[in-house]
């Protein structure tokens, strides 16, 4: 079972191959087959080795090296193109295959009117064999190699609709912003394979754990430039800039790479190289700060998007920041946990949205939408699931059991503390505002625009499948005082160092567990009446109000930040050195060399009198030389 | 003697390809094309039964110590290689673009090749000189000729940069020669011979200086890379191509053959500045890059960006950063090569070069949209093309020499990225405001993107043969760097 690996990530890139080469000669039936069949039969071939991984680790410790060729081979430096499989790439693969799956399909219902129908899933798949290769890579340099293939995919499909300059903008600034964190990472593999010899990342672990002490500068400085690309993929502060507009893009895309995967892919990294993370507590530490502050910073712009997609992105942010959060807690498994069941309610968020926005004729503004909830009821209800999930509804929800192990570890770990918790249960709060705001403007209120599609088949059963996950999804993993079951965390030891709990702070996880639900909860009351109430409106139109608003509109201005500091700066340097300072000096000797020829021809005039003139001032000047010297 | 039919067959081809003129116009583009296929062959021959070095030594001129002399080992033969592959492809792209005179164009056209081939096997001092030469007057032709509004001004300024600094090189050379002389009493130009020559550490400088200015003129390194925006830009697409793909790449071949070799001290002793004026090239090309209107200008600046990772890497004399270099100088004649050919093909389609007006030609023309998007790709080293692996090598071997400029190098990759995505987004992206209605790539162009690109994902999935190819000449030059350490010791 486990030799088909190779197979996990080579069939979306021969669906893509495929397409790319002959797409625009298969008719659309062939393309949707090939498109969504190849990431299908990947699922299920993901499946079979998942089978064959867990008969093969009954005893534990397990994994499994396959490798396909050697890529370099230069002295000692030799990576190849390998791919290993341990307990967090199989949860990673199972859970990218089957999305994506499900995502693949609704798309070949959403996209059938699209003219570049072959290109879409040519770019999809090749997307998704790009992140299997990410998660799967045995090396640095293979994950490098899927991490610039999801940053390109995401740049090709921010973009898809290319004829419209500001998709084009959206889909670069994506790729550029991403791709600073990527050069951080680049630094990085640079500076492991310097000072540990390796890029085989097990065997980087296994030295850096001999090589440095906990605490070392290099470790952290490491950690740090890890980080760095962590942030860029997944949007977290001081790169979050480019998500909220990749929303730009088809909405599958936004589901697929904009939710559910590829924005994970630094979390991914972050928990796979988390023996260099605890060598540095400072890194820990600004993991977690970065967490705090991003889901804080994106919970708040959330609040007052008016673009269905925006809010979503902002939340994709904001519960990213969660993850970033559990990983600088310390908190891996709850990390990873958290990314499964964001994966379900936010890819069935963005599905949600993408069958709304059809069926409002491309209308993206919640505030033109309302009272959907009786035009399609199907849409309606698995989208409160998924909002029910994301603001995490304690007991009956996914959400709720991933997010409150982060927001209980956040205070019970060592590297926590009652900040962290503090940031984690606010961010709560928002989540529960920003979701219910727009479930309420979108569904409810009076009917503004008749729905005019409703979903067919295929767009219908990734919604059904993905809310029974948003909901089912908690079950591999609650809490002790509920029955307890940490089947996934459990799963997950070996790889991912344990838990730390802080002395005395390991009581009362009921009591803060039911304080968070009752948050969440409270959050959604809250706003279903400051809605109905009309208030918003109100404080909206104020002055302070109108200025906040805009300010979190806007994203907390960062954009302007970096336009005014660097984009606006190297566009002016360019244009201004258009003609190229340096070649001036060549063209001056040019110009220096035609000026004194046309000097020295004025002398050849013909006229006598300035010859005499000129063999007298020689004369003058060589006497005089003669004497004073 | 396969090593002469290299040089023979190009320059026979073109002189025959000149004379079936009188019989046909239509004639000189097959004979070419023929040409260099030959050649093609032959020189995969010589790869595939002959992989260790070839020579092929007979007497020139005896009595100064010249010999017809021509050696091949790995470095050569992919660069061998590399100019047979982008030879053909050139010819293939000139196929329509040039209506007359096509012979004497062809003759010009091969004989440069030619030169070009001389070079990369040529192991005696005079012999490159010569070869250098012929590579050189023959181009100028072309730009002058065949080239586009301001062809006059850039070939002069072509010819004017790349003489004066070849004699500059002349005149080191000749020093190089009478400096052997006079320690051993045996005058030659044989550089197997010269590689031992003993020289005071002034002498040795100033020598280095002589050879290595030529080569970066040619790399082209700022500050003398100004010739190349204009060249590249009026010449015709065989031309840009021959130009980006293989010209620059003969300055590479310098640096690595004849400056490492040579100078090992002196290298030493330049490196920083050496390695400060690459990155200063990857960073200030990419920014110029960025800034043009002219989309051949465009991808000229991005081609002083690409070879500044060649000097970089080259004075880091770094095992992982040497392969990187070759592996640069190969990726880039390609993928470059590969960018000049879609921008000739817009250019023949459109008639204009201006950003400004061109824009959402994707619709109209996919098999051109994929390939433009393809090679702006390994452009800015996207990771599966072969770019990707010379970049990384180079960086890598530079970081652990110099971690500080190997950080600023790697902010190239961000520079790298502004361009490229920035060609994309005004070729092939955004509105179709002119509402072009042009033809897609034909099946020759087709072809010859396809080969491209199977050469560029090949070298991106699978570099090892070119390493195994190269390996014996990287392995013996890092053995100088013992010697060179121990006269830094000796010698204050």
């Amino acid at each position: 079972m486990l030799e088909l690996l190779w197979v996990i990530p080579a069939l979306p890139f021969a669906g893509s191959l495929l397409l790319a080469l002959a797409g625009r000669r298969l008719p659309r039936g062939a393309i949707a087959s090939i498109g969504a069949g190849s990431v299908g039969l990947s699922a299920l071939i993901t499946g079979l080795v998942a089978a064959g991984f867990l008969s093969a680790s009954a005893s534990g410790g397990f994994s499994y090296t396959q490798t396909l060729w050697r890529w370099l081979d230069i002295a000692t430096f030799r990576p190849s193109i390998s791919f290993y499989l341990d307990p967090l790439s199989l949860v990673m693969i199972l859970v990218i295959t089957f999305v994506s799956f499900l995502i693949h399909l609704y798309s070949t219902e959403f996209m059938v009117g699209d003219e570049d129908y072959s290109r879409f899933f040519a770019e999809m798949n090749l997307f998704v064999g790009s992140m299997l290769t990410l998660v799967l890579a045995d090396n640095f340099l293979l994950l490098y190699l899927g991490w610039e293939g999801v940053g390109l995919c995401s740049y090709l499909l921010i973009g898809f609709w290319y004829r419209e300059p500001q998709n084009g903008y959206a889909a670069r600034k994506a790729f550029v912003v991403t791709r600073v964190g990527d050069t951080a990472l680049a630094i990085a593999l640079f500076l492991i394979f310097t000072h540990l010899g390796t890029l085989r990342i097990q065997e980087v672990m296994l030295r850096a754990r001999h090589a440095w002490p906990t605490g070392s500068a290099l470790a952290t400085l490491t950690a740090l430039l890890l980080l760095g690309g962590a942030v860029g993929k997944s949007a977290q502060l001081p790169l979050q800039t480019w998500l909220p507009d990749a929303m730009a893009g088809p909405t599958p895309v936004s589901a697929l790479i904009h939710a559910a995967t590829m924005v994970t892919a630094g979390v991914y990294l972050i928990a796979r190289t988390n023996v260099l993370f605890m060598l540095s507590p400072a890194a820990m530490g600004v993991v977690a700060v970065i967490g705090a502050a991003t889901l804080l910073l994106a919970g708040f712009s959330g609040l007052v998007q008016h673009d269905i997609k925006r809010v979503l992105a902002y939340s994709t942010i904001s519960q990213i920041g969660y993850m970033f959060l559990a990983l600088g807690a310390g908190a891996w498994s709850a990390a990873i946990f958290h990314f499964m069941t964001h994966a379900f309610f936010k890819a069935l968020l963005f599905l949600g949205a993408g069958c709304v926005i059809l069926a409002q004729d491309q209308e993206h503004d919640m505030f033109k939408m309302g009272g959907l909830r009786k035009e399609m009821p199907l849409v309606f209800w698995t989208f409160l699931i998924a909002g029910c999930s994301l603001s995490a509804v304690p007991l009956v929800t996914a959400g709720f059991y991933s997010k409150d192990m982060i927001i209980w570890k956040a205070y019970s770990s060592t590297l926590g503390g009652f900040w962290l918790w503090a940031a984690a249960i606010c961010g709560a709060l928002l989540t529960s505002l920003y979701t219910f705001r727009m479930v309420v403007l979108t569904f409810f209120g009076p009917l503004r625009k008749r729905a005019t599609k409703l979903p067919g088949w295929r767009m219908s059963v990734p919604l059904v499948v993905l809310a029974v996950l948003s909901i089912a999804g908690g079950l591999v993993n609650f809490p002790k005082n509920l029955g307890g079951n940490s089947a996934l965390s459990t799963f997950l030891t070996g790889v991912l160092p344990s838990f730390v709990t802080a002395p005395g702070r390991a009581e009362r996880e009921g009591l803060f567990g039911i304080f968070s639900g009752c948050v969440s909860l409270g959050g959604i009351l809250l706003i279903v009446l400051f809605m109905r109430s009309r208030k918003y409106e109100h404080i909206a139109e104020s002055a302070p109000g109108r200025a906040l608003h805009h300010f979190w509109f806007t994203g907390w201005a960062f954009d302007r930040f970096y336009d005014l500091v660097l984009v606006h700066p190297y566009a002016m340097l360019a244009r201004i050195n258009r003609g190229d300072i340096i070649d001036y000096f060549y063209t001056g000797i040019a110009w220096l060399g035609r000026q004194s020829w046309r000097g020295l021809t004025a002398t050849e005039n013909g006229r006598v009198r300035s010859f005499v003139l000129g063999i007298a001032v020689g004369a003058a000047v060589l006497i005089g030389l003669a004497v004073f010297l | 003697m396969i090593l002469v039919w290299l040089i023979v067959i190009p320059a026979a081809g073109g002189l025959l390809s000149w004379l079936t003129q009188r019989v046909s116009p239509a004639w000189p583009k097959y004979v070419a094309f023929t040409a260099m296929a030959a050649d093609l062959i032959v020189a995969a021959c010589l790869a595939a039964f002959r992989p260790g070095a070839t020579e092929f030594m007979v007497p020139w001129i005896p009595q100064f110590g010249i010999d017809f002399y021509l050696a091949c080992d790995g470095l050569s033969l992919v660069l061998v290689l590399l100019t047979a592959f982008l030879g053909l492809m050139a010819v293939a792209s000139a196929w329509t673009e040039i209506r007359d005179r096509t012979g004497f164009f062809y003759f010009n056209l091969l004989l440069t090749l030619s030169g070009i081939t001389g070079v990369f096997l040529a192991l005696d001092l005079f012999l490159f000189y010569f070869f250098w030469e012929v590579m050189l007057i023959p181009m100028y032709f072309i730009i002058a000729l065949w080239g586009h509004e301001n062809r006059v001004y850039a070939s002069y300024k072509f010819f004017l940069f790349t003489q004066a600094s070849g004699l500059l090189m002349f005149v080191a050379i000749l020093a190089l020669y009478f400096l052997h002389g006079q320690n051993t009493g045996h005058y030659t130009f044989n550089y197997t011979q010269l590689l031992g020559t003993r020289l005071s550490p002034a002498a040795a400088m100033l020598i280095m200086l002589g050879f290595l200015i030529a080569f970066a003129v040619k790399l082209p390194s700022i500050p003398f890379h100004s010739w190349l925006p204009d060249a590249h830009t009026e010449a015709p697409t065989a031309g840009s191509v021959i130009l980006a793909g293989l010209l620059l790449k003969t300055g590479a071949y310098g640096i690595l053959r004849f400056v490492l070799p040579l100078f090992a001290t002196a290298v030493h002793h330049f490196a920083p500045v050496a390695m400060a004026l690459g990155v200063a090239s990857i960073l200030y090309g990419a920014l110029q890059a960025f800034g043009q209107r002219d989309l051949k200008r465009m991808i000229a600046y991005t081609s002083v960006s690409h070879m500044g990772f060649v000097l970089l890497g080259a004075f880091a004399w770094n095992r992982l950063a040497l392969y990187g270099v070759v592996m640069q100088i190969l990726c880039h004649g390609i993928s470059t090569g590969a960018l000049f050919i879609l921008v000739g093909g817009l250019q023949e389609r459109l008639h204009t070069r201006d950003i400004d007006l061109m824009g959402g030609l994707w619709a109209a023309m996919p098999r051109m949209g994929g390939a433009m998007m393809l090679f702006a790709m390994a452009s800015l080293g996207l990771p599966g093309l072969g770019n990707f692996i010379g970049e990384f090598l180079v960086l890598l071997g530079v970081f652990e020499v110099s971690p500080v400029l190997a950080v600023l190098a790697s902010l190239g990759f961000i520079t790298a990225c502004v361009y490229s995505v920035w060609i994309v987004q005004r070729t092939i992206q955004g509105p179709n405001a002119q509402e072009w209605k042009s033809p897609d790539l034909c099946g020759r162009e087709t072809a010859v993107m396809a080969a491209m690109s199977v050469l560029i994902l090949w070298l991106g999935l699978y570099p090892r043969p070119v390493f195994t190819a190269v390996a014996p000449y990287v392995e013996n030059l890092r053995a100088p760097v013992v010697v060179s350490q121990a006269l830094r010791g000796e010698s204050p």
